[in-house]
């Protein structure tokens, strides 16, 4: 192991590192946002965007997210629609992970018990009221260990970033195998680097289903 | 209509293969699907003994699965190996044996949740009208278990597939490569191929896996 | 005599095409305690989920103080807060604390001032012997408990008229008395009140009025005293004998 020729490419894979960080942390944020409103408009049953919905969650959660950016990067061009790589990385993610959030947050909607939203009805609540004191509360607490463990999901699909050209983790890593054949450093920083970003978000997740399940809900 | 380029598809052998490069990507996941199934319930059941090594075993090869990227997973067995051992894998002999490993770690948890997750109470009661517990085991805890395993099993199945898409990078001729190769090749007389054969990528990969999602929620619905 | 409180008139209901109850009209007046009893699924709760509009009519009308409540009616929420409804199984908010289960219709619904509501339901906790739980969550409470706070928090709202929905089904033995003696204590207080209940002995001595409800119809209406010393009808008599216990010998 070459430790002074990890200390000299140290700065660029805590450049890629951020990169990796930042791009995932948008995503995953956009696609939270996208699941919220999926979830909603699938409760309510808004007539037609909620088929709208229900067949984006299908498409995005049955094909990869490689094909997905693909698509977005080099197809969408020819029909006049350009994004520059970080975007359409972001954008990626934020399709993708849309579709599991509806999903996560679909399923903690749906077990609160309907009772719970008459009663808040029969006190005089309006529907919105009900829908945010009420049901939003008691969702979000049987939804976050599932969202929990997409955002460690979507993070880790990151990693793909590279082929559109973002220059992430995975692309310096192979960038520096391919130019220098510092494979054994490589990989330790890869490794490391990715630790590093998905080591404490999935001891949060962890740390949150325990808190949650200890606490139990029960009316 | 603006040009879709999707008239590339019908020339030549082009569909064709696409289509062999989809067959790749699945064959990949099948071969993978199928070694983790068995040696998954093998270690599941390993582990789910009580007071067992393997317990730990899966614990542990769990959290490496989880935490690390399948891509760095890939990169380590196909650059790795070769560093450290000699070794020079193929990239669909390294994507089998990644995939291989994490699937059977998922399998094994599965697996191991499955029988876990019969009611005590099933075996007791079981017990209590006199049934011997091979008896208790094969009529009473498997078949509950089955019903919950498979379901998710088959969700197991269709993540590999779509996590096959990843060969790609490191250099197997796979669906999104021969889309690649296809794209190039016309780059004069189709300038717009990028958007018709990389939308029939999505649209192929979609329904390879949206009958195995449909099949998994409707025997999960089925069984509740 | 007082005016009616809740005049329900003609109501029929269905279920797809399962008729629960038929041209039903029935008149609690201000003041009045009225005990629904009959046997299950004979749709005792259907008609007070029709009077808080939680299910749609399919004939007649519900009128609060002369104000049709309606499921797709206008000022719904409005409506809805002249009827509070206690039920079976409480329905208390896990997440909120007694005190901000009490208080949430209130202050975010009726736009009142918090201090004041607070001040009010601290007076009736105190009354229903729960003062010191205000803050506590519901899983900390047992169900007799719980049930008493659901009171308060329907109490709160300052409906015209209280439903009860077989509020002591789900409770253990030994928690009926506590929530059903606060449920006396507000009749002598003179509130309006439609319940439904199983509890033979509470019926008789909390009831104005007991209706007998089956087949989706009033079968008897009389004072507690003559429905359990001398039932009008032989429905009324079966009734009464399936609580009693006899051993054939």
């Amino acid at each position: 192991m070459d430790w002074a020729y990890i200390g000299r490419v140290l700065p660029l894979y805590g450049k890629a590192a951020w990169l990796t960080f930042r791009t995932g942390t948008a995503g995953i944020l956009l696609a939270a946002a996208v699941g919220l409103l999926g979830a909603a408009a699938l409760r309510w049953r808004v007539p037609v965007i909620r088929r709208i919905v229900s067949a984006y969650v299908e498409v995005s959660r049955n094909t990869p997210l490689l094909v997905q950016l693909f698509f977005i990067y080099y197809g969408l061009p020819k029909i006049g629609i350009r994004t520059d790589p970080e975007f359409c990385g972001i954008a990626g993610l934020a399709f993708l992970g849309g579709g599991y959030m509806t999903e996560a947050f679909r399923s903690g909607i749906e077990a609160v018990d309907s009772l719970q939203e008459e009663s808040a009805l029969s006190l005089g609540l309006t529907q919105s009221q009900a829908f945010i004191h009420v049901i939003l509360p008691q969702a979000a607490a049987v939804s976050a260990p599932a969202v929990m463990a997409n955002v460690v999901f979507l993070m880790k699909e990151t990693s793909v970033f590279s082929a559109v050209s973002l220059m992430d983790l995975m692309f310096t890593a192979k960038d520096q195998i391919g130019l220098y054949y510092r494979t054994a450093e490589s990989l330790l920083l890869l490794v490391g680097a990715y630790l590093m970003i998905l080591l404490p978000l999935s001891m949060l997740g962890t740390f949150l289903e325990r808190r949650l399940r200890h606490a139990g809900s029960g009316t | 209509m603006p040009d879709l380029g999707l008239e590339v598809l019908w020339k030549g052998r082009n569909f064709i293969r696409l289509l062999e490069g989809l067959w790749t990507a699945l064959r990949i996941s099948l071969v993978s699907a199928l070694i983790s199934i068995l040696a998954g319930i093998l270690l599941g059941v390993l582990a789910g003994r009580k007071r067992s090594v393997f317990r730990f075993i899966l614990r542990g090869w769990l959290a490496v699965i989880h935490i690390m990227p399948q891509m760095v997973l890939l990169f380590l067995m196909y650059f790795g190996t070769s560093r450290a051992f000699g070794w020079n894998l193929s990239g669909e002999a390294s994507a089998i044996i990644v995939f291989s490993l994490w699937g059977t770690a998922e399998m094994g948890d599965l697996v191991r949740g499955a029988v876990g997750s019969v009611p005590v109470i099933q075996r007791e009661s079981a017990e209590a009208l006199g049934l011997k517990p091979p008896q208790v085991y094969l009529m009473i805890i498997l078949p509950q278990a089955v019903r919950r395993l498979i379901p998710q099993a088959i969700n197991l199945v269709t993540r590999m597939i779509k996590t096959t898409s990843l060969v790609t990078l490191i250099g197997v001729v796979e669906i999104l490569k021969v889309a690649q190769q296809i794209i190039e090749a016309n780059r004069r007389a189709s300038p717009n191929a990028a958007f018709g054969v990389y939308l029939t990528v999505f649209v192929m990969y979609y329904l390879a896996c949206r009958p195995l999602t449909l099949m998994s929620k409707q025997l999960e619905k089925h069984w509740r | 005599m007082p005016e009616a409180v809740l005049k329900i008139s003609h109501l029929t209901k269905r279920f797809d095409d399962q008729t629960v109850l038929d041209d039903l009209s029935l008149e609690v007046r201000e003041g009045e305690t009225v005990v629904i009893v009959g046997p299950s699924g004979c749709g005792k709760s259907t008609l007070l989920r029709c009077v808080n509009a939680l299910e749609d009519i399919q004939g007649g009308e519900i009128r609060i103080r002369g104000e049709e409540i309606r499921h797709d009616g206008k000022n719904l929420p409005e409506m809805r807060r002249k009827v509070g409804m206690v039920f079976q199984n409480y329905e208390l908010f896990p997440h909120l604390t007694v005190i901000e289960n009490i208080l949430l219709a209130p202050v975010k619904a009726q736009k009142r001032r918090r201090e004041e509501v607070r001040a009010e339901a601290m007076e009736l906790l105190e009354r229903v012997g729960l003062k010191e739980k205000a803050d506590s969550l519901p899983r900390q409470l047992s169900g007799g408990q719980k049930q008493r706070v659901a009171i308060v928090r329907a109490l709160c709202v300052h409906p015209d008229i209280l439903l009860f929905d077989e509020v002591t089904a789900a409770l253990d033995p030994e928690m009926v008395r506590e929530v059903l003696d606060v449920i006396i204590g507000l009749a002598e207080r003179g509130k309006t009140m439609l319940i439904v209940t199983h509890e033979m002995s509470f019926a008789r001595a909390v009831a104005d009025r007991i209706i007998l409800l089956s087949d989706c119809r009033i079968l008897e209406e009389s004072s507690p005293e003559e429905f359990f010393t001398a039932p009008k009808t032989e429905q009324a008599k079966k009734f009464l004998q399936s609580f009693e216990f006899r051993r054939s010998r």
